[in-house]
Formats: C-alpha cells, structure tokens, sequence
C-alpha cells in the first residue's frame, strides 16, 4: 500500500541524483573551458534515466549517443575494438557510459569544450533540477494531505 | 556529495583564473620597463592550465601546472636620449604584447564570471534542495 504511494517519489528522487550528477559534469566543463587538450563530457540523461529504473521506463527504445554515426551501443565502430568502461553514476549503482561532447568548432588546443552550448545546458539542467524538486515536493503534500485525511 | 564537489570545481577554476588574472596584471606593469644594467628586459609570462581529477572520475577540476616565460626576442626601441640606451641609441624593453595582454585579461575575467554563476547556481539549487517537503 505505501510502496504505492512511494513509487512515484522513487522514481522522481532517481532522477534528481541524475540530474545533479549531469550539473556536476557540466560544471567540470565549464571549469575547464581554457584547459589545453580537456575534452567536454556529457551524460545521456535519457540512457542513464533507463540504467537507474531497471528499463521500466522506455518503450524499449534506447537511443545511445554515437549510434546515428554507426557504431554501436559501447561507443565501438568496430567489433576488435576494446568497449569503453564509462563511469558509473554515483549513488544508483548502475554503470551509465559517460559520452564525450562533439566538437561542434575544432580549437587548435585540442580543447573540445563550447561554452556557448555548456552554459545553455546548464540552466537547462538547472530547470529540470528543480521541476523534478517540484514534483518532488508536490507528491510529497499530496500524500501528506491523504494521511492527514483533512 | 555528488552536487557540492561542484564548489570544489569552480572553486579550483576561479582561482586558476584569478592567478591568470594577476600573471597577466604583472605583464601589463611591465610592459614598458626597459632592461636593466645586465641587459635582461622582463620577459612576458603566460601560466600554463591543466585538468586535475576531484573525486570521481566524471569530475574534473584545473590547476595552474605552471608559470612559463615567453621566448620572444625582447623589444628595442631607438631612442638615443634614454639614459639606458645602448652605443647605437636603442633602448631593451620587455617582450609583452599588451594587445594579446588585454585579450587575455577578457578572456580570464568572462571565464571567472562564467564559474560564479555556476556556483551561484548550485548554491540556489541545494538552497531549495534543503526546502524539499516544506
């Protein structure tokens, strides 16, 4: 019965340590944007989401960042090659492969960092942190309210 | 603490930025001395950044790894009524570009400013973190 009223709580809080997690790492970017030779990471939210629910969530559909250029779900372009081992996402114990940023203009540092696009995800990550708190806090009232009975 | 190491990240970046600051500070003070007695003008400086691993490996700070000194001959000047001036009326001053000096003077005070707002937004964030259920 209260494992019903908390799923959605579960779930939001997931994704809340998610979130923070890819804030983290944008700001390790942001940090390192005169840094010759660093290159921008980037978490696939979506892939790491799907790690962290045990898959329940998807239609089955899980888009990995490089696959549109044809390689396969490791990063790999070739069979031979050795799979990435990719950072494991801090509290969830799932392991969610880290995706490098795609140069969007070469620097002749080696540097792979946009800031343009970092500072726009960002506040774009920031947002979604605190909607996520939002329904955090709104399913919390709710049930609040449901036990209170008034 | 996934989200507080962000203080430790920008934290390390803008003091990086500010000792960018201050080396570029002293290269615009210097940018006129004339060389001294020995014949050695000051001689520009440029620090040298470098990615330093916090924590886990997703997150990544930045360390000045080094000051280096650049290799540019340094300027001559003719002007024969300098009291350094050589035998041939030219005067040694450092080897500082002050144009390229203010371009990086920008370029560190915009890269300070972009790591405050990062941590400002955290701080906003973990504020209403700490408000969660209230």
């Amino acid at each position: 019965m209260f494992a019903n009223m908390t799923s959605g709580l579960d779930f939001q809080s997931k994704a809340l340590v998610l979130r923070a997690e890819r804030q983290r790492l944008i700001a390790s970017n942001i940090a390192n944007a005169d840094t010759p030779g660093y290159v921008a990471r980037d978490l696939n939210f979506k892939e790491a989401m799907n790690n962290a629910t045990g898959g329940g969530l998807s239609n089955g559909l899980s888009l990995s960042p490089s696959s549109a250029q044809g390689s396969d779900s490791n990063g790999m372009t070739n069979a031979k090659h050795i799979a990435l081992s990719g950072g494991t996402i801090g509290t969830l114990g799932s392991s969610s492969s880290l995706a490098y940023a795609e140069q969007s203009q070469p620097s002749l540092d080696g540097n792979s960092v946009d800031l343009d696009r970092e500072r726009a995800n960002f506040v774009d990550n920031s947002v979604r942190y605190e909607a996520t708190l939002r329904f955090i806090n709104g399913q919390s009232k709710t049930i609040l309210s449901a036990i209170q009975g008034q | 603490m996934s989200m507080f190491s962000i203080f430790n990240i920008s934290g390390s970046a803008i003091s990086a930025q500010s000792q960018r600051l201050n080396v570029v500070a002293s290269n615009l003070a210097n940018a006129d001395a004339v060389a001294g007695p020995d014949g050695q003008g000051y001689k520009g400086r440029q620090v040298v950044f470098e990615t330093t691993p916090m924590g886990s490996d997703a997150s990544s700070g930045v360390r000045v790894s080094a000051i280096k000194e650049s290799n540019e001959p340094l300027r001559k000047v003719h002007n024969p009524s300098h009291p350094s001036a050589d035998a041939d009326g030219y005067v040694t001053q450092s080897n500082v570009n002050p144009v390229e000096e203010m371009v990086n003077m920008i370029s560190a005070s915009r890269s300070y400013q972009n790591n405050v707002e990062v941590m400002n937004t955290a701080k906003t964030l973990l504020l209403k973190t700490l408000q969660m259920g209230q």
